[in-house]
């Protein structure tokens, strides 16, 4: 006899109760994550077509909104879209250093905070790392950009110090950007890799210890492949979401430069041509997912350690 | 093979704020001795392993490693190896990558490490095992392994934390065995640290009791049995009854006790504290389960003999334990060896009790363990 989906789930559950959360676990995953993906698939390879002609003949399946992101026109394809794709490349690259900025700085405060002695000293330096994120991530954005103006807090602080004579511009150097971008999702780094850290079993440091090892090679060898998990998840997390952000770029980007969702943004807001966000967007989910299975792979991380 | 290097450790206090987790501790280990430091949970016994092994400083005192200071040096610059009580095996690499960790730590060449792995393979009889994940062997296999690894780096001293503690009691008994094999073949000093006091007797050269911080004895497992030097060491290796009372006198090394409840009973002053007893003291006397019999001439009165009424019985296997009440209550605990099926039941019947005042000790009164 096949053995039913869930069976045991529902002999724990109740039918009732059983029905209920499978149903809402779908709701979630069905409306809420796979169809609005579907329909923007559906609406990148759609002409953007007054209402009029919705349904008519000239709506038909194209391929020309990705078109335009590679050359720049329906028409020709004389020369590339290099406004565009250079932005694009240049979020990738930027969503990449942020990730391994946040890398290299949550590692030793996960480190500390994880294998810390008194605990308790510990979980209250956690909670002061959580409280800022109590605030908007908007408004977390524009209180950056406070400290890094012309007139902010650490020009300031700069001039008082006569290490700068004149005011420097650290929103037009993209200084705010990266600092704005690598604050705004650093908890999501942290986090992960703080929990796997704290489950190494600080015995086993000690037996390094014991037995020779330096500093470096506890870590090369002991700890950093025990965090590769939390490392691998927090990466993704921060990774993904880097490439995504649009309220930083939008608040803390130099006039000059543009982030990739600003053009998704434009699209969808400015130029009212869903269809032509719609395929931007679906470049920039495709293009993140496969840097992330391609890091995984080289690292040798399973797609299970990563929901550790 | 090395003959073993000495450990001492000279008046080490260490205390962790105002708790003092050991107390002036004096203990001279010879090269190649299989030394253990018994005493129950709490008692500073890792504390002083962890000195010795350099992941703690002590507050006051020397650690000597072949005559050599250690102060100031690194648990990584000493030459002790230490297994830990959960092993602390690398789950994430290989059981020869395990074994060879020291090796990998001082630069040595794969092919050399694989070398090595694999003899001390041979010689923990797990031959062929290098490839496989710490995960994929049994208990008894990763405390090998663990030994193997401690082994690795050619330690002076090799120090054990409860190394059997997680282990199931057939495994346990082997592993005791095993141990003192291995500890023979390389003719390094152990030091070895446990609150089992069957590990302690059987494979120890030496061993330390501590409480609270404080050694009571150092001794051969047979001293400490037969010749305990405080009521704590008499009360927490093995099973003992315990008579309090007053000296009422002393001749040579024997004592009469006149006890509160079972009347004056003589026994043998314990070695170490002769001299130390006084006609009025306060004192306790020992006399263990097994060296109690039943009186040839019952209803008899002596200074060696003790009536009580069985009131329980419990069959061990290899004995019988007969639980009496003696006089006001006194609860007597007597041990009688299974001999086979023709031995009858004591069990509701009034009974007198010898036994052999040299088997008895006399002390004077202090602490007992707990329990």
């Amino acid at each position: 006899m096949k053995k039913m989906p869930f069976a045991e789930f529902f002999r724990n559950n109740g039918p009732v109760m059983g029905s209920l959360l499978i149903g809402l676990v779908g709701f979630w995953l069905i409306f809420l994550i796979l169809l609005p993906q579907l329909s923007m698939l559906d609406y990148s390879f759609r002409f953007n077509l007054p209402p009029a002609e919705l349904g008519g003949p000239k709506d038909v399946y194209t391929l020309s909104n990705y078109e335009h992101l590679l050359y720049g026109s329906d028409e020709t394809k004389q020369s590339f879209n290099t406004v565009d794709l250079k932005v694009f490349v240049r979020t990738i690259i930027a969503a990449i250093i942020v990730t391994i900025f946040n890398i290299v700085l949550c590692y030793p405060l996960a480190y500390f905070l994880g294998q810390a002695k008194g605990a308790g000293m510990a979980r209250l330096l956690v909670v002061l790392l959580i409280i800022p994120y109590w605030i908007n991530e908007i408004l977390r954005a524009f209180a950056l950009r406070i400290i890094f103006g012309e007139t902010g807090l650490l020009n300031e602080a700069l001039m008082f110090l006569h290490l700068a004579s004149e005011p420097i511009d650290f929103i037009r150097q993209d200084v705010a950007l990266y600092a704005g971008l690598g604050y705004a999702y650093i908890l999501l780094m942290l986090f992960p890799m703080y929990n796997v850290i704290e489950s190494l079993d600080r015995n086993q440091i000690e037996a390094a210890r014991d037995m020779g090892a330096s500093w470096l090679h506890i870590h090369r060898r002991i700890v950093i492949p025990h965090a590769k998990p939390g490392i691998a998840s927090g990466s993704t997390m921060v990774f993904m979401l880097s490439a995504g952000a649009l309220a930083a770029p939008q608040i803390l980007g130099g006039p000059s430069s543009l982030w990739f969702t600003q053009l998704v943004y434009q699209w969808f807001n400015d130029s009212l041509n869903w269809q032509q966000g719609a395929a931007y967007a679906i470049v920039l989910l495709v293009s993140t997912i496969a840097i992330v299975l391609t890091f995984m792979k080289i690292f040798k991380v399973n797609m299970g350690d990563i929901g550790k | 093979m090395s003959s073993g290097v000495a450990v001492d450790l000279e008046n080490i206090t260490i205390r962790f704020g105002d708790f003092t987790a050991v107390k002036d501790a004096n203990v001279n280990i010879k090269g190649g001795d299989f030394f253990s430091f018994l005493g129950p949970s709490g008692c500073g016994k890792t504390t002083i392993l962890r000195a010795v092994s350099g992941f703690l400083e002590p507050s006051e005192g020397r650690v000597l490693i072949g005559g050599n200071d250690m102060a100031g040096i690194g648990p990584n610059k000493r030459p002790t190896a230490l297994i830990f009580q959960n092993l602390a095996l690398f789950p994430l690499m290989t059981v020869w990558e395990n074994i060879a960790f020291s090796m990998e730590v001082a630069g040595a060449s794969a092919k050399e490490r694989r070398k090595r792995a694999d003899e001390l393979l041979d010689m923990i009889a797990l031959p062929g095992q290098g490839d496989k994940l710490p995960s994929e062997l049994s208990g008894g296999q990763k405390q090998r392994v663990a030994i193997a690894r401690a082994l690795c780096a050619n330690p002076d001293v090799l120090l054990l934390d409860e190394p059997l503690s997680a282990l199931d009691l057939k495994l346990r008994q082997h592993m005791r065995t095993e141990l003192r094999e291995i500890q023979k073949r390389v003719g390094i000093t152990f030091i070895y640290i446990t609150h089992d006091q069957g590990e302690a007797l059987t494979m120890s050269d030496n061993v330390a009791v501590m409480k609270a911080g404080i050694i009571d004895q150092i001794a051969s497992g047979h001293e400490i049995y037969d010749d305990p030097a405080t009521p704590f060491v008499a009360s927490f290796v093995g099973e003992n009854n315990v008579f309090r009372g007053k000296i009422k006198s002393i001749d040579g090394g024997h004592a009469i006790i006149s006890t509160n409840r079972s009347g004056d009973l003589v026994a043998r002053i314990t070695p170490a504290q002769v001299g130390n007893l006084a006609v009025g003291d306060e004192a306790m006397m020992f006399v263990r389960p097994e060296a109690f019999e039943v009186a040839p001439e019952q209803g008899s009165t002596g200074q060696n003999l003790v009536s009580a009424k069985a009131v329980n019985e419990e069959f061990e296997g290899n004995s019988f334990s007969v639980f009496l009440e003696g006089d006001g209550g006194k609860l007597i605990k007597m041990s009688v060896p299974n001999l086979g099926q023709d031995r009858i039941s004591t069990q509701g019947h009034d009974l007198t009790l010898r036994y052999e005042p040299s088997n008895a000790v006399v002390m004077p009164a202090g602490e007992l363990a707990s329990e």
